[in-house]
C-alpha cells in the first residue's frame, strides 16, 4: 500500500463522484423529458437549447433557497439525516466494474474503484444503511406525516432486503463468486438474464423498493403524507434527499447491468476496450428510461398490498429461485 | 508505534465512546443511534483483521436490519425521555450492580486462568476470512450447529408468513 496507489484512488473516487454527481443532475432531466413525452406534453425547454441548462437552473435556485427548519424538530438530527441519505448512495458506486481493463497513456488503468470478493454483499449492506436518513428525517422532523413515512420505509427497506439478498444468490452461485467484476466476466458469452429470469425480476422489482422509486414511493407519498419524511425539508437540504435518490436510482441500474445483463460487455469490446465504459452508459440509459416508464405508467401500491407483495410473493420466488438454481448447478455441473 | 496500532487505538476509542453514549443517553433515538456507531466500527476492526465477509455481514444484519427493526420499534412506541416516564424501574439498579459484579468476577477469573498459557497470537493464513473459507468452515467443522440455525430460522420465517395470513383474512 503506497501513497502512488492512495492517489489513483483519490482521483478514481473523485471522478466517479463527478460523475454520479452529473448522473444526478441529467437523470433529473432525463426524467422530466421522457414522463413528459410519456404524458403529451414538452417538458423543460426554457434554460438553454432543449433545455437542457435545466439542472443548473434548478440547482442554483435550491442553493439559494431559504434552510427552514421547524421550531420543535431535533435539530442536529434534522441536519445529519439529508447527509446520512445522500453517503451510501455514493459509496454503493464504489463496487460498480463500470468498464474493464483499458489502455491509458501507455499503461492500462481498470475503470472500477474497488475489487472486493464480497461486492454483492457490500451493496446489501451499503443499501441497506441508507434508510436511516429517511427514518431519522422523518422521525426529527417532529411532523406526523414525516414519521409515517419514516415508518413505512423502515417497515418496506425490511421486508423487501431479503427478496433483494436472496436474488443475488443466483447470480453469486452461477459466477462462483461474490466479487461484481468477476460476475460481470463470467457473463462474456451468456448474460445472466438468460439463466436467470426470475432472480433479475425479483431483483428488479426489489431495487425499485429499495430505492424509494414508485410504484413503491410510499414513503413519499403525496397525497396521503404530503411528501412524507421530507415534507419539513427545503432547499439544499431537500436536494440532498433527491441527490439520493436519483444516484441511486443511476447505480442500481448499473448494478442490474452488471449482475444480469452482462455489464460492460457487447460486440467489440475486446479490441476495443474503450467501449465496456459505452455499453455500460448505454445499459445504463435503458434501465434508467425502464424506472421512468414505471413511474409513468403504474399507479402507486396500498401500503399493506406493498407488504404483502414483498413477503408473500417476492421472498417465496426468491427463495424458490436459489433452490432450483442450486439443483441445476449440481445437476448440471455448474 | 505503527499504523495498524494507531488505527486500531483510534477504532477502539471510538467504540467505547458510542457505547458510552448509549448508556448514558437520556434519548432512545439517539442511544439507539449510538449503538449502530458500536456496531459499525466493530465492522470496520473485522475488516482490518481481513475479514471482510464478517465485516459486511455485521453491517447488513446488525446494523442494516435488526437496529432498524429497533428503530421501527421505538417510533412506533412514541420516543419519550427516561424522565418523562418517571426515571428508572426500582428493582433495576441493584440487579444490575450485582450482575456486572459477577460478569467482572467471572472476567479477572478467565484473564487470570489463562494468563501465561496462551503465548502470542499467531497472524492468520491469508484468505482465512473469505466467503469460500467461512463457507467450507460453516459446512464442515460447524455443519450441525449450522443446520439446527437454519432449521430455526425456517420456522420463524414460516411462522411469519402464517403470521400476516391470519391478520389479513380476519
Amino acid at each position: 500500500m503506497t501513497a502512488s496507489m492512495f492517489g489513483i484512488w483519490a482521483i478514481k473516487a473523485a471522478i466517479l463522484i463527478v460523475i454520479l454527481l452529473t448522473g444526478f443532475a441529467y437523470a433529473t432531466y432525463y426524467e422530466r423529458k421522457a414522463i413528459a413525452r410519456i404524458q403529451v406534453r414538452i417538458g423543460p425547454n426554457r434554460a438553454g437549447p432543449k433545455g437542457l441548462l435545466q439542472p443548473v437552473a434548478d440547482g442554483v435556485k435550491l442553493i439559494f433557497k431559504e434552510e427552514f427548519i421547524p421550531a420543535r424538530a431535533d435539530k442536529v438530527l434534522f441536519t445529519l439525516a439529508p447527509i446520512l441519505t445522500v453517503i451510501p448512495a455514493f459509496l454503493l458506486g464504489a463496487v460498480v466494474p463500470w468498464g474493464g481493463e483499458v489502455p491509458f497513456f501507455g499503461g492500462t488503468a481498470r475503470l472500477y474503484l474497488a475489487d472486493i470478493n464480497v461486492a454483492t454483499l457490500y451493496v446489501m449492506a451499503v443499501g441497506s444503511l441508507a434508510v436511516y436518513g429517511i427514518v431519522l428525517a422523518g422521525w426529527s422532523s417532529n411532523n406526523k406525516y414525516s414519521l409515517l413515512g419514516g415508518l413505512r420505509s423502515a417497515a418496506q427497506m425490511i421486508s423487501y432486503e431479503l427478496a433483494m439478498g436472496l436474488a443475488l444468490v443466483g447470480p453469486i452461485l452461477i459466477a462462483g463468486s461474490m466479487s461484481l467484476v468477476k460476475i460481470v466476466e463470467a457473463q462474456k458469452s451468456v448474460w445472466f438474464i438468460v439463466y436467470q429470469p426470475l432472480a433479475f425480476i425479483v431483483f428488479l422489482m426489489a431495487a425499485f423498493a429499495e430505492v424509494n422509486r414508485p410504484p413503491f414511493d410510499l414513503p413519499e407519498a403525496e397525497q396521503e403524507l404530503t411528501g412524507g419524511y421530507h415534507t419539513e425539508y427545503s432547499g439544499m437540504r431537500f436536494a440532498l434527499f433527491f441527490m439520493a435518490e436519483y444516484i441511486k436510482v443511476v447505480v442500481m441500474s448499473a448494478i442490474i447491468a452488471a449482475l444480469f445483463l452482462g455489464g460492460y460487455y457487447g460486440p467489440g469490446v475486446e479490441t476495443y476496450p474503450w467501449l465496456g465504459p459505452v455499453y455500460m452508459f448505454l445499459k445504463i440509459l435503458v434501465m434508467v428510461f425502464f424506472a421512468i416508464w414505471t413511474r409513468a405508467t403504474l399507479p402507486r401500491f396500498r401500503y399493506d398490498r406493498l407488504m404483502a407483495f414483498g413477503w408473500k410473493v417476492l421472498f417465496p420466488l426468491a427463495l424458490l429461485n436459489v433452490f432450483l438454481t442450486a439443483i441445476g448447478i449440481v445437476l448440471l455441473g455448474g | 508505534m505503527s499504523i495498524d496500532l494507531l488505527v486500531l487505538l483510534v477504532l477502539a476509542l471510538i467504540a467505547i465512546g458510542a457505547a458510552l453514549g448509549m448508556l448514558f443517553s437520556r434519548n432512545v433515538v439517539y442511544a439507539l443511534l449510538f449503538l449502530v456507531l458500536v456496531m459499525l466500527t466493530l465492522a470496520v476492526l473485522y475488516l482490518i483483521l481481513g475479514a471482510p465477509f464478517l465485516a459486511l455481514a455485521q453491517v447488513t444484519v446488525y446494523a442494516g436490519a435488526i437496529m432498524v427493526l429497533f428503530l421501527f420499534a421505538v417510533m412506533v412506541l412514541g420516543t419519550h425521555s427516561l424522565d418523562e416516564l418517571g426515571g428508572p424501574i426500582g428493582w433495576q439498579r441493584p440487579w444490575a450492580f450485582f450482575l456486572t459484579a459477577v460478569f467482572l468476577i467471572e472476567v479477572v477469573y478467565a484473564f487470570a486462568a489463562r494468563v501465561g498459557k496462551l503465548g502470542l497470537l499467531s497472524c492468520a493464513e491469508a484468505g482465512f476470512g473469505s466467503p469460500a473459507a467461512i463457507g467450507k468452515l460453516l459446512f464442515n467443522q460447524y455443519l450441525l450447529p449450522f443446520e439446527v440455525t437454519s432449521v430455526l430460522l425456517l420456522a420463524a420465517t414460516i411462522g411469519a408468513v402464517v403470521l400476516t395470513k391470519d391478520v389479513l383474512s380476519e
